[in-house]
């Protein structure tokens, strides 16, 4: 059998080329997070010094809706002619699919995040007051604890009827903390009003707590027909 | 249940009232039964009599409610890699060539020999050059490729499900064939199907099943049917 | 075990009354709030007992999920008891926040083994199950009840229906999770429902202090409303309340217990059914599956 690592690569090169022949994913996530964008802009003034002050709200809200959007797409494909099946009867480990899928969505999350980043700024007159490595560490954080939930809770409504509904309702209850710390942090920062440093220490925290607790019950959940 | 030639022989694999719920529908409601190597076994059925069901208990895709399967003598999940499985869908990925599947499916199973896919690929009549994603082949084409996926890591036990579905009666008789020269090689193989004619005279035993449980298992055809 | 429960539920019913009562009538009425506090009396008892249930909840899914395997059930049970063990230990040696008693502590460190072990000891697997179903369906229900009389009492108290407080929002959080959680159960197509619900319940004992965490943090970065107030309590108040803490945990023992027993019994007819058509001769059974 392949070492672990190897699997993963393979699932994680294969899911890469996957998107790149279909870009289901990346173009339905992209137009999505634009339509909240410009949809937002409309419930208030976007130029306003206090819109400074939601931005941060904001942001973390499209990027969420539109990680849903991609951790729905991935777990598609595997259900397309049932392949997932095709893993599951192999001695792969689970883990190493489960590892493949989270680092695959954090690339199209991040990628997303990339694209959209310079719109806010267009669109909502925003500028860094606070320390930039920060708020990228902060992102990095809050993007890994998206779909690191996000994968385990979309790998257990596949089980489930009207799987794309569940995802959500399964994964957002769960997301609170982490959506409270992203959001805070990232307004701190923008602001440069509060030190982040809790925020970033809770997000590593959470990431650390359920990156464990989806390793250790993902096989559970992937073999639970 | 029928007696078997080979009784003498250990089963390699022995099911034990197996019992299989989903939510509150009982799929298989007490299996129980032994299977010999080197036998092929044509699994029949209405729609709904639990075959799925029991072939994917057997590739331990279906965890059993109740009850245990005994596979080479541990459970299907710890000789996984033991088992070839081919489902009524594909198991393909649309979008990427017979190769490139091969090759990724390979890896799960630590098969890096590029060799084996292609030789795999002409056993079941289809040529590994060919750079269409399977997505653009024929029906025909797809099923014979799932199998070649099914029969990657050579499997000592090999569940098909509906293999013959879509399949003109040439390209049905060859698998039949590939199958027959497979047993020889000392594989078990277990065919669900709806063509059960396909395999009469080739299969080894027939197991007739309904309602979720096996009810009568006959060596020929002619005489299953005259039971019903 | 018939008719024990119906003297027990006979005598709950009993206790409720009284406590409602005294609730009611004999605890003094309080000096600012008027009788509007006497809701406190259902609130927070109803709160109490929402959380004991989900705690049930968590240790019953822990147990189920660690069963089959050998090694985790042994790392479980060690793991519930080093907690008990440290958490009747270390609250005497480590400064606590202020207002928190060490033995308090102890006392719900202590519960985390007995619960473990009680449960592991006298449930079976559909047991652990079925009392995780039943636990959170009637934590559910107190929870809530417990947002519901929050709010009526804060109206009139503080003048506000809702803030988000600490408090107020894990438990709403909480109530969030419990609901995806019977959600998941009632959308469920697996075989294996109890494993992918109790995995979720998992994550949701594991998400709550996170929640707590980041919801205090960010609320004492903004404006709060005065909440409580010192100023003494009447020894009565205090005596009503604990009846009432007594009265409504019985009184969800005996729910949760009812649930569990309609929910054994609809699994046992199930598999009676199952069972029977085994033994119906071949060939003359009803295509039920078909």
């Amino acid at each position: 059998m392949s070492k672990p690592s190897g699997i993963m690569r393979a699932t994680l090169v294969k899911d890469l080329r996957l998107e790149w022949r279909s870009k289901d994913a990346i173009n339905a996530m992209l137009f999505f997070a634009l339509l909240v964008v410009v949809i937002f802009s409309f419930s208030f003034d976007p130029t306003a010094e206090e819109s400074r002050h939601i931005a941060g709200g904001l942001i973390w809200v499209a990027f969420l809706f539109a990680a849903v959007v991609a951790l729905n797409q991935t777990w598609a494909r595997e259900l397309r002619n049932q392949v997932l099946d095709g893993f599951r009867v192999s001695p792969a480990p689970p883990n190493a699919l489960f590892l493949a899928k989270a680092f695959g969505n954090f690339i199209f999350v991040a990628v997303l995040e990339m694209l959209m980043a310079p719109l806010f700024v267009i669109f909502y007159n925003l500028r860094v007051i606070g320390s930039f490595p920060q708020l990228l560490l902060l992102v990095a954080l809050g993007t890994w604890a998206l779909v690191v939930n996000g994968t385990f809770f979309a790998a257990m409504s596949l089980r489930t009827r009207s799987r794309e509904i569940m995802l959500p309702l399964l994964l957002f209850p769960i997301s609170i903390p982490a959506i409270i710390g992203m959001v805070n942090g990232t307004t701190a920062i923008l602001t440069g009003d509060d030190p982040a440093l809790f925020w970033i220490v809770l997000l590593a925290t959470y990431n650390l707590v359920f990156t464990t607790g989806s390793l250790l019950l993902f096989p559970t959940v992937l073999h639970a027909e | 249940m029928a007696a078997n030639s080979s009784a003498q022989i250990a089963p390699i694999i022995s099911i034990a009232g197996l019992i299989k719920h989903f939510g509150r529908f009982a799929a298989l409601r007490g299996v129980a039964a032994e299977f010999f190597a080197g036998k092929i076994y044509a699994i029949l059925g209405d729609n709904g009599a639990g075959k799925t069901t029991l072939l994917r208990s057997l590739a331990g895709l279906a965890q059993p409610t109740r009850g245990t399967i005994k596979i080479l003598g541990g459970t299907p999940r710890q000789v996984c890699a033991e088992l070839g499985y081919m489902a009524h869908p594909t198991l393909l990925y649309e979008e990427m060539s017979g190769m490139e599947n091969l090759r990724y499916f390979g890896k799960l199973y630590g098969i890096t020999d590029e060799k084996r896919c292609e030789e795999l690929i002409r056993a079941v009549k289809l040529e590994p050059t060919l750079t269409r994603p399977v997505g653009q082949y024929s029906q025909g084409m797809r099923q014979r490729m799932s199998l070649a996926r099914a029969l990657l890591n050579n499997p000592k036990v090999l569940l098909l499900d509906e293999p013959f579905s879509n399949v003109d009666m040439r390209s049905g008789r060859e698998m039949v064939e590939l199958l027959t020269r497979l047993r020889t090689e000392g594989k078990t193989i277990f065919v669900v199907t709806h063509q059960a004619s396909l395999l009469d005279g080739t299969a080894d035993e027939f197991i007739w099943m309904d309602s979720g449980q096996i009810v009568t298992r006959t060596r020929t055809l002619a005489e299953g049917i005259t039971n019903e | 075990m018939n008719r024990t429960f119906f003297i027990l539920a006979g005598l709950t019913a009993l206790l409720l009354a009284y406590a409602t009562y005294a609730a009611l009538v004999l605890a003094p009425t309080e000096q600012t709030m008027g009788d509007v506090q006497r809701i406190f009396y259902y609130h927070a008892p109803s709160a109490w007992t929402a959380f004991l249930l989900f705690f049930i909840n968590f240790i019953a899914s822990v147990q189920y999920l660690v069963r089959p395997s050998e090694t985790a059930d042994r790392f479980a049970k060690w793991a519930a008891i080093t907690i008990g063990v440290i958490a009747c230990v270390a609250p005497f040696f480590i400064p606590l926040p202020a207002g928190i008693e060490p033995s308090a502590v102890a006392t719900t460190g202590l519960a985390v083994p007995a619960a473990y072990l009680l449960i592991r000891k006298y449930f079976s697997d559909q047991g652990t199950d079925i009392l995780a179903l039943s636990s959170a369906e009637v934590g559910v229900v107190f929870c809530t009840i417990v947002l519901i009389t929050g709010p009526l009492w804060a109206r009139p108290v503080w003048g506000i229906w809702w803030t988000w407080d600490v408090r107020l929002t894990s438990t709403l959080v909480l109530w969030l999770i419990y609901v995806s959680y019977l959600m998941l159960r009632r959308f469920s197509t697996s075989g294996e429902t109890p494993k992918l619900a109790a995995a979720l319940a998992v994550f949701g004992a594991l998400d709550m202090p996170l929640v707590y965490f980041s919801i205090w943090f960010f609320r004492t970065q903004h404006p709060q409303p005065v909440i409580g107030g010192g100023g003494s309590i009447d020894p009565r108040m205090l005596r009503v309340f604990a009846l009432n803490c007594f009265a409504f945990t019985c009184y969800a023992g005996i729910i949760v217990w009812f649930r569990y027993r309609i929910e054994r019994m609809r699994r046992d007819v199930e598999e009676t059914e199952a069972l029977e058509a085994l033994l119906e001769p071949r060939g003359t059974k009803s295509g039920g599956s078909r």
